[in-house]
């Protein structure tokens, strides 16, 4: 009796260590679920820093464009990102449609709204069937500041559009980056114009 | 017990880290070979399961910390915010509001089994003391974590209790006074209030966790005491604590999981109080205030002194008693089991304490409060009489001759007698 009692940790496993005893089958089993149910108990501690359902719920937002004349701009806020609403000039539609693709450093149109490799046109860039109107998440992409070009007498930078004061990020009427460390355009989110004077952003 | 190193850094990385910082070697010898008492029951377990209960608040805290605002007007909201929007927040702030109870409902056997087998005793008195004190740093931060919600419940427990505080005003006039606004930040419980509050409950568990370190150092210096309470005599007195505790500590703690896991998902509110779903109100008083239960002994003890500065020493003296235990038992034995007439006094002193902490949640009125006097001052009796005297008059029954014989029985083949074959065939734990 005393001699079972007293087996050291260097006797483990038993002796015959090529064939796995039961022992060995116990304790892969008994570790697995260990693990098994370390990870279901880690899971909560860690998707609770994931956006919740209060932030979920503020995924869409309706602005009214009515006072919004062709030349002016607007910022509005959604899931706690600035938005950019421009109604565009006819000489500023002109200056983005006249830019060749070739020359565009990020040639995507980074539209929610339209396939992933969608080129960069501006047809693709601006509202559909409403063109004068660009929606767009106003965060340069270089390292997320907010450019400058919304307010009057902001600077637009060299095409008519934005200016990123941060790193000196230039981007055109259409939102789509022309100089600077900026790697792409400005994202449009998913929006549906719902009338002449109402657009619907999420 | 301190014993000599019996690791071997087998690979080269080994070797390096063991001649520079043996973290590996610490770890080795103080909880894999560590030599402890073969007889350890279930109730030695209770340890392992702190362990786990102070990891499981400190992780779930700290990430309800994330989510939790401590301000007034939003303390209350940011906690519903939990329970409604935040991933998992309902399962994150059961578990941590359920931890405190599961955490104080193992302390509390962990607490009286030490008692029981006389574990504060010499050479553990410094053992017992860090404890005693870990307990009453449990105390504070699960009062100060209570108090975050800011309910009804909440709010008035941290007026009651910080108005403890101004019964000083009866030894010096004004002490108590300007004592109580020091630790309001005001002139009542509020936004001040509850911002310090928020910041010490996320200190007190690590501070708490550095007392536990010192409790099981100071734990691995002399060794377990075991259920006999006689001293270790021979190596065959112990087992190597990987893998017999490690596998029985385990088990124990997956039982308690168990009851844990019932609760935070049948029954997460069956511990709490329905009125701290309310929000704070500095206007009304609930009807009724009770503490949560862990706390309900205390209670009765404080209501039960019809004076405001007695009844606030008397709840502190509950606690504060409790580090004297090892110089108020006078018992030449440790283990209660050894011990016929004191045996009685502490099962007596067991169900006092489960009557006070009916006691603390009935009004404090008629039979619950002369009751409450009865079993109050029975319970300060049990320290202040008990241990001393009958410590001194009591003749201890026999105690086995060592832990081996009282597990195997007093065989012929026990070390301490002088047959020498059964002891050579049996091979010695590698300590």
């Amino acid at each position: 009796m005393a001699d079972t009692t007293h087996i050291t940790p260097a006797q483990f496993p038993l002796p015959d260590e090529d064939e796995p005893s039961r022992r060995d089958v116990i304790m892969i089993a008994a570790g697995g679920f260990a693990a098994a149910g370390l990870g279901l108990g880690l899971w909560p501690l860690l998707d609770q820093m994931n956006p919740d359902q209060s932030a979920l719920s503020m995924a869409t937002t309706e602005v009214d464009l009515t006072h919004v004349e062709a030349g002016q701009a607007i910022t509005v806020m959604w899931r706690g990102k600035p938005i950019f609403i421009r109604h565009r000039t006819d000489k500023e539609i002109e200056e983005a449609k006249a830019v060749p693709i070739d020359d565009l450093p990020d040639p995507i149109a980074r539209n929610a709204n339209l396939p992933d490799d969608a080129p960069a046109t501006d047809e693709n860039r601006a509202g559909k069937d409403r063109e004068s109107w660009l929606v767009m998440i106003g965060i340069c992409t270089h390292l997320g500041c907010i450019p400058k070009g919304q307010a009057i007498g902001d600077p637009k930078g060299d095409y008519d559009g934005w200016f990123c004061p941060c790193h000196g990020s230039q981007y055109d009427s259409a939102g789509r980056v022309r100089k600077g460390p900026a790697p792409q355009n400005m994202a449009i989110p998913p929006y549906t114009l719902v009338s002449d004077t109402k657009v619907k952003i999420g | 017990m301190a014993h000599s190193s019996s690791y071997e850094p087998s690979s080269g990385i080994e070797k390096w880290i063991d001649a520079r910082l043996p973290v590996p070697r610490l770890m080795y010898d103080q909880f894999l070979a560590f030599p402890t008492p073969r007889n350890l029951n279930y109730w030695w377990t209770f340890g392992g399961i702190l362990s786990f209960m102070l990891v499981s608040q400190i992780a779930t805290g700290v990430v309800l910390a994330m989510h939790y605002v401590a301000t007034p007007t939003n303390a209350f909201d940011s906690v519903e915010h939990i329970m409604r929007d935040v991933n998992w927040g309902w399962l994150l702030r059961y578990t941590h509001a359920v931890g405190a109870s599961m955490f104080f409902l193992a302390a509390y056997i962990h607490t009286f089994r030490g008692l029981y087998y006389g574990s504060y005793k010499a050479p553990r008195e410094v053992l017992w003391i860090l404890g005693v004190l870990i307990l009453f740093l449990m105390i504070a931060t699960a009062f100060m974590g209570y108090s975050l919600v800011w309910g009804q419940m909440s709010f008035w427990a941290v007026t009651v209790i910080t108005n403890l505080f101004s019964s000083l005003d009866a030894v010096i006039p004004g002490l108590g006074t300007r004592l109580v606004q020091w630790i309001w930040g005001g002139f009542a419980v509020g936004g001040p209030t509850l911002t310090r509050l928020y910041s010490l409950h996320y200190l007190f568990p690590f501070v708490i966790a550095g007392v536990v370190v010192l409790h099981v150092w100071a734990l691995h210096i002399p060794g377990n005491n075991n259920p006999t309470g006689i001293d270790v005599k021979s190596a065959r007195d112990t087992v190597p604590f990987h893998p017999y505790y490690t596998i029985k500590d385990g088990f124990a703690l997956v039982l308690f999981a168990l009851l844990f896991a019932g609760f935070v998902f049948y029954a997460p509110n069956l511990l709490g109080h329905p009125d701290n779903y309310i929000p704070a109100n500095p206007l009304q008083t609930p009807q009724h205030i009770v503490p949560e239960w862990y706390f309900l002994p205390f209670y009765a003890i404080l209501r039960a002194i019809p004076n405001k500065l007695f009844g606030v020493a008397a709840l502190i003296g509950a606690i504060v008693v409790l580090f004297f235990v090892p110089w108020l038992d006078t018992s030449r034995v440790r283990s209660t089991s050894y011990r016929p007439i004191y045996k009685w006094f502490f099962w007596a002193f067991v169900v006092t304490c489960l009557v006070l902490g009916y006691l603390g949640s009935q009004p404090p009125e008629g039979i619950y409060l002369v009751l409450g006097r009865i079993f109050t001052a029975y319970y300060f009796l049990f320290f202040l009489l008990v241990m001393p005297v009958v410590g001194w008059i009591e003749k201890p029954k026999a105690l086995p001759g060592s832990i081996t014989e009282s597990v195997l029985g007093p065989e012929k083949s026990s070390p301490a007698s002088p047959q020498p074959a059964p002891r050579r065939r049996t091979p010695e734990p590698a300590l």
